[in-house]
């Protein structure tokens, strides 16, 4: 398809400036004249990786969604939407799913909740402003991997919360944290929340710092409180930051696998499972390639309409302002 | 300016404490993880004889320093390429005429939609196919195409923003498409490179499940593979593991301390996209 727009880019005459009137033309030279002859080749490196390594795979994927597939044998036969039926009635799909949803919404919540409260207090006169900085969003570049052991022995029945508490004379309050199949899923989305509310901080500091300080002067000498001027003035101002966290998060949420996989694999039964480990467990453990598939198609299809409608919500921001 | 009040203070002591919170995990780590083998105080107190004991048997046992190198080329090679090809897929699709690099821009945006898990194993069989199966090559050419929509996007964005007087001047002077390209667009760039360059390493550096995959059953490995299989033999000797968790993360913590600010501008760099 890259062969019809470059005919149509290569035909039409270059806009050179003429030596007759070359000053006249050299407005339209600045927007199209040096421009026409910045070639579609320029393309073709990303584009073919993007091609080999995204999007003939991702097509290729989505046709196995309708076939018996297994991975196995070379016997493929079209099913048509029974794998989509089979995830209909698959107990541990339908909980991967309800999971996926409920854990990416309390991340989406909390983390960004506590990256805004923690853009807010660095944001500020504090001393210890830099060094808080530094500190919250360290466990963003961490190792997903690693954080996730540190946070599994965090939560062993004998680990270092249930002994903190403890010692704080709260042993009442001790729990079987990942043991617990109604509190499991909490606990997975407490490492993913402790992990990147500092990277939300980060993009809400980045919002804040474009907040002019005159508009809150002179809030303040109308006689707005703080909260006020938080809700009236940095709220709207931060729109971008909150369209763009929320964007990041949802979809971190979607994806999750890395910390599920090493905390709790899924478990206890399937109390943690998500659309991820399902999808790996699927493909690589139990051999059910073509069902793997269907479900990958699900969740391209969940993030896509988040996304969707995350990108019409920045549209019409930009639209008001 | 305001002054430092008695609310400042306050929100100080709010901050910090908030900041011990976020550290309990971390001090937890480093503390364990220069604690003796006999030491049975509680893993909430402070380790009194420190040791180094672990570090050395980690580095040993979990074959770490094959897969820092692994890791570390794996990168700097990704990122390299996916900085060269994202940067020149921008230019025609900021700059050129005509309605083609609007579609171009919209076939990269679908990648951003696109879970990777999607593609995953008929990627598998194609990396099979080329014989890459068990080579860290499987993973550059893998985290390449993966993270072009990505940085496509960001420095369409950037540059879009930026005005095309300087190519014109270098135009003007008989500068072709590929030396403005080189030596005026890519100078341009710059600020945006930091931030598509410190994102993906970072998501290379921690990335588990594509190595788990490409390179299980070889001896290659990653890092997160490396600490995952060294985990699961000595899971009982926690001391011992944390030793390894915190050398495996001693790299990224170096960078991260040496150019926070770089940092962290980067990853805020997105908001701008």
């Amino acid at each position: 398809m890259a062969h019809a727009p470059e005919a149509a880019a290569v035909t039409r005459p270059p806009v050179r400036p003429g030596p007759e009137r070359p000053f006249p033309r050299r407005r339209r030279t600045t927007r199209y004249g040096p421009l026409r002859s910045v070639s579609w080749w320029f393309l073709l490196p990303a584009l073919a990786l993007y091609l080999y390594v995204v999007l003939a795979p991702s097509l290729r994927g989505a046709g196995y969604a309708f076939t018996d597939w297994t991975g196995l044998g070379s016997q493929v036969s079209f099913t048509g939407l029974e794998n989509f039926r089979k995830v209909l009635d698959d107990p541990a799909a339908r909980d991967a799913l309800w999971q996926t949803l409920l854990i990416t919404v309390v991340i989406t919540v909390a983390q960004n909740a506590i990256g805004l409260l923690l853009a807010l207090g660095v944001d500020s006169r504090i001393r210890s402003r830099n060094l808080l900085r530094v500190l919250f969003f360290a466990p963003a570049v961490m190792t997903p991997v690693v954080t996730a052991y540190l946070w599994r022995y965090m939560y062993a029945p004998e680990g270092a919360f249930n002994t903190a508490l403890e010692t704080l004379g709260l042993g009442s309050l001790t729990q079987n944290w990942l043991g617990d199949p109604d509190l499991a899923l909490w606990s997975v989305a407490a490492v993913v929340i402790w992990q990147f509310s500092g990277y939300s901080m980060v993009i809400f500091l980045a919002g804040l710092q474009s907040v002019p300080r005159e508009l809150h002067e002179a809030a303040g000498v109308d006689g707005a409180g703080s909260f006020q001027r938080f809700w009236h003035i940095t709220r709207p101002l931060l729109a971008p930051a909150t369209t763009i966290n929320l964007m990041l998060s949802m979809i971190g949420g979607f994806k999750l696998f890395d910390q599920v996989y090493v905390t709790t694999g899924g478990g206890p039964g399937h109390a943690t499972e998500t659309l991820s480990t399902l999808i790996y467990k699927n493909a690589f453990q139990f051999d059910e390639y073509a069902y793997s598939t269907a479900l990958a198609v699900l969740l391209a299809i969940v993030v896509a309409a988040v996304s969707a409608g995350q990108y019409r919500g920045l549209q019409r921001q930009k639209g008001m302002s | 300016m305001k002054r430092y009040t008695a609310r400042t203070a306050l929100l100080e002591a709010v901050m910090i404490l908030a900041g011990l919170v976020f550290a309990f995990p971390i001090y937890i780590l480093v503390n364990l993880s220069v604690r003796g083998a006999d030491d049975a105080s509680s893993p909430v107190a402070p380790t009194l004889s420190p040791t180094l004991a672990n570090y050395a048997e980690a580095w040993r046992a979990a074959g770490l320093a094959s897969a820092l190198v692994n890791s570390m080329a794996v990168t700097v090679l990704s990122v390299v390429v996916i900085i060269i090809a994202s940067a020149m897929a921008a230019y025609p699709l900021a700059r050129a005429t005509g309605r083609w690099p609007r579609w171009a821009f919209l076939l990269f945006a679908i990648g951003l939609l696109l879970p990777a898990q999607l593609g995953m194993i008929p990627l598998y069989q194609s990396m099979r196919d080329l014989g890459l199966l068990g080579s860290v090559w499987s993973l550059v050419l893998f985290y390449c195409g993966l993270q072009i929509p990505f940085s496509v996007f960001l420095y369409t964005g950037f540059l879009r923003a930026v005005p095309a007087e300087y190519e014109d001047a270098a135009a003007v002077d008989g500068c072709g498409p590929v030396r403005a390209f080189f030596s005026v667009v890519l100078p341009l760039l710059r600020p945006v490179t930091g931030t598509v360059a410190v994102l993906n390493a970072i998501f290379i550096w921690n990335d588990f499940l594509t190595p788990l995959l490409y390179l299980s059953g070889s001896s290659q490995q990653t890092v997160p593979v490396a600490v995952f299989q060294f985990v699961g033999q000595y899971v009982a000797n926690w001391h011992l593991v944390f030793a390894g968790l915190v050398i495996s993360i001693i790299p990224i913590l170096v960078a991260y301390f040496l150019m926070q600010k770089r940092i962290i501008r980067g990853f805020a760099g997105g908001l701008k996209g």
